[in-house]
């Protein structure tokens, strides 16, 4: 309708040429993997018990190939493949669900600044899993399944009471959900806390699940996260049309097809599900659900279909990173490490959001 | 024999026991270009809401095609209506062309996302309503006129048979208004789309619509060319002006 408008083929060519993330999503992920292989090599390499390099490399290779190379003996093997590779694995299992959760509450509640964290969806689910481990049921599995599904209640109910009341408040959306979230946070802290005090946990056992940590880490621990985070995770990314349609808002994405009803409880059930299963084998970790789908989106776009899986790369690789750090620094928390990245990264998008949101 | 493209059988809704929609009936044509005029709070956003499936009818029944809204899934629904809506809030930073994609989103494929029958269609319907210039800005930091048009152009790139309108020139100067209903009426003739628009400017809606209905009070009170809607009476009744004021501004 404009004179002297451009044909089509031009404008196809420009928008191809100018597509944003095509190459980058394509660089993300080839450096995504590399930088995940590093971390990998490098959190098995580490560790306070000093084990030479060519030990970790037969130890490793022995275990997956079936092979008898190693020469070290069997405490260090077990160092090398019961601690550090579960540990290794399971940051980069706990990160990527973050991640994935992160991405999902952000596109579903329409707000750049929600993670499981903010939103208090992680202690629903800490309080859950804290409750199923403390209980007197000492068969491992059955444990640590009942823990796994009250991790889920959790984080369910948490989430429910957030979004209903976020809501209901006369606040803007952004700062509603992040004051419900942030006072419900707190509750279920203190509630987790006095959960694990009166049960006679030691100081140090509560303050890495407040304050997140892989220091228990094993097999076991990874068995029962990563077919959940797996699952769920292909789940969301199965559902990138809906968080594309809620780009718009509910109403809009509902006209381009979007059966809103359905899919956000569905959504919301799915991402409480990844992130209980995160939060059962490591406590709580902030800020990986936020910092990670935020910058995948700023270098993507946000088309749903590229943030979930790279955040997924991402995530992970930002856990094996940060808890390598831990180590580094004496074994503290990782929550400590993500905190100290994360809180100032939150801090400097909320500054933006009072321009940046409402359009 | 083709079926309405639009079908309405004594459609009435309530919200908190008021009524908005009085047993309104309503039968729009394939191929049809109607706007839906009447003043603040005649119901004219909630038609359209009822038409598209979003909002349920307390009594009465809503048929798109020969086919009753209520009984198709939303995807069906957004192949056959795009909806142009007045605003939009965007939580992330867009640009103009990935918000025109999302008119693709029906058509897509729930795995594979889109292909490039989707992008040829996106870039046409940027051509179309003529915003190559604006190709790569952030969609937030348009002005409120030219989001109206990417809006306009998602609705294009959906390519569904009728198209509603909401309010689409309210935010426009007066070349981009007039620019606007050209194309629609150019959507309307050469594509053969189906149009219901609702617009306040009953001059732009004289000239460029050859029927009008008119909404008041919930109730279908008009529904003709303008001629035969926009009566000196009417206007008098149901707008609480002069007419000599409509017909100042170019209507009636």
């Amino acid at each position: 309708m404009t004179s002297g408008a451009v044909t089509a083929g031009d404008t196809g060519a420009r928008l191809r040429a100018a597509a944003r993330g095509r190459g980058r999503r394509f660089w993300l992920v080839i450096g995504g993997v590399v930088v995940a292989v590093l971390g990998a090599l490098l959190g098995v390499a580490f560790g306070s018990v000093p084990v030479p390099y060519g030990d970790t490399i037969t130890i490793v290779a022995d275990k997956l190939l079936g092979t008898h190379l190693s020469t070290a003996d069997p405490s260090t093997a077990a160092i090398v493949w019961e601690l550090r590779v579960p540990r290794v694995l399971l940051a980069m299992t706990v990160g990527a669900g973050l991640a994935v959760a992160g991405a999902t509450f952000q596109g579903l509640l329409r707000n750049p600044l929600a993670d499981p964290y903010v939103l208090g969806t992680a202690s629903g689910a800490a309080l859950g899993a804290a409750i199923g481990l403390l209980l007197p049921i000492h068969a491992l599995f059955l444990g640590f399944g009942l823990a796994n599904v009250l991790a889920f209640v959790g984080a369910v109910v948490s989430i429910t009471v957030v979004y209903r009341l976020a809501r209901v408040t006369g606040l803007a959306p952004l700062t509603g959900l992040l004051l419900t979230g942030y006072a419900v946070a707190s509750l279920l802290a203190a509630g987790l806390t006095m959960a694990m005090y009166l049960s006679g946990a030691a100081l140090r056992e509560i303050f890495n699940y407040i304050l997140g940590s892989f220091e228990q880490a094993s097999w076991e621990r990874l068995a029962g996260a990563v077919p959940v985070v797996l699952v769920g995770s292909i789940l969301i990314g199965s559902r990138a049309r809906t968080l594309n349609g809620l780009l718009l808002g509910e109403q809009a994405a509902a006209h381009l097809g979007v059966n809103v009803e359905r899919e956000r409880p569905l959504l919301l059930g799915l991402a409480s599900l990844v992130t209980a299963a995160a939060v059962t084998v490591s406590g709580l970790i902030g800020f990986v659900g936020l910092v990670v789908p935020h910058i995948v989106r700023l270098l993507t776009g946000p088309n749903a279909r590229a943030v979930i899986p790279i955040s997924a790369l991402w995530g992970a690789n930002l856990l094996v990173y940060s808890d390598l750090a831990a180590r580094v620094f004496g074994d503290i928390p990782v929550g400590v490490v993500t905190a100290l990245i994360g809180a100032p990264f939150f801090l400097a998008l909320l500054r933006r959001a009072r321009t940046g949101y409402e359009l | 024999m083709t079926r309405p493209a639009i079908w309405l059988d004594g459609v009435t809704v309530e919200a908190r026991g008021r009524p908005i929609l009085r047993d309104v009936s309503l039968t729009v044509e394939p191929g049809e270009r109607v706007a839906l005029i009447g003043p603040n709070g005649a119901g004219k956003s909630t038609l359209l809401r009822v038409v598209a499936g979003v909002l349920g009818a307390n009594a009465g029944r809503v048929e798109l095609g020969g086919v009753p809204v209520t009984s198709m899934d939303r995807t069906a629904v957004a192949r056959r209506l795009a909806v142009v809506p007045q605003q939009t809030a965007l939580p992330f930073s867009m640009r103009v062309e990935e918000v025109v994609a999302l008119g693709r989103l029906p058509h897509e494929d729930a795995l594979r996302g889109a292909r490039p029958a989707d992008r040829a269609a996106v870039a046409a319907a940027i051509d179309r309503v003529g915003l190559g210039h604006l190709l790569g800005r952030d969609a937030r930091e348009l002005s409120l006129g030219e989001r109206q048009l990417v809006l306009l152009a998602l609705a294009v790139a959906q390519a569904a048979p009728t198209l509603l309108l909401d309010e689409p020139t309210v935010h426009l100067d007066l070349r981009h208004q007039v620019e606007a209903m050209e194309l629609m009426r150019d959507l309307n003739e050469r594509d053969g789309t189906t149009l219901v628009a609702v617009l306040h400017d009953l001059a732009l809606a004289s000239h460029f619509f050859p029927r009008l209905v008119l909404l008041d009070h919930g109730r279908l009170v008009g529904d003709g060319t303008p001629a035969e809607v926009l009566t000196d009476e009417r206007i008098g009744e149901v707008f609480g002006v002069a007419p000599a004021l409509v017909r100042l501004a170019g209507g009636g």
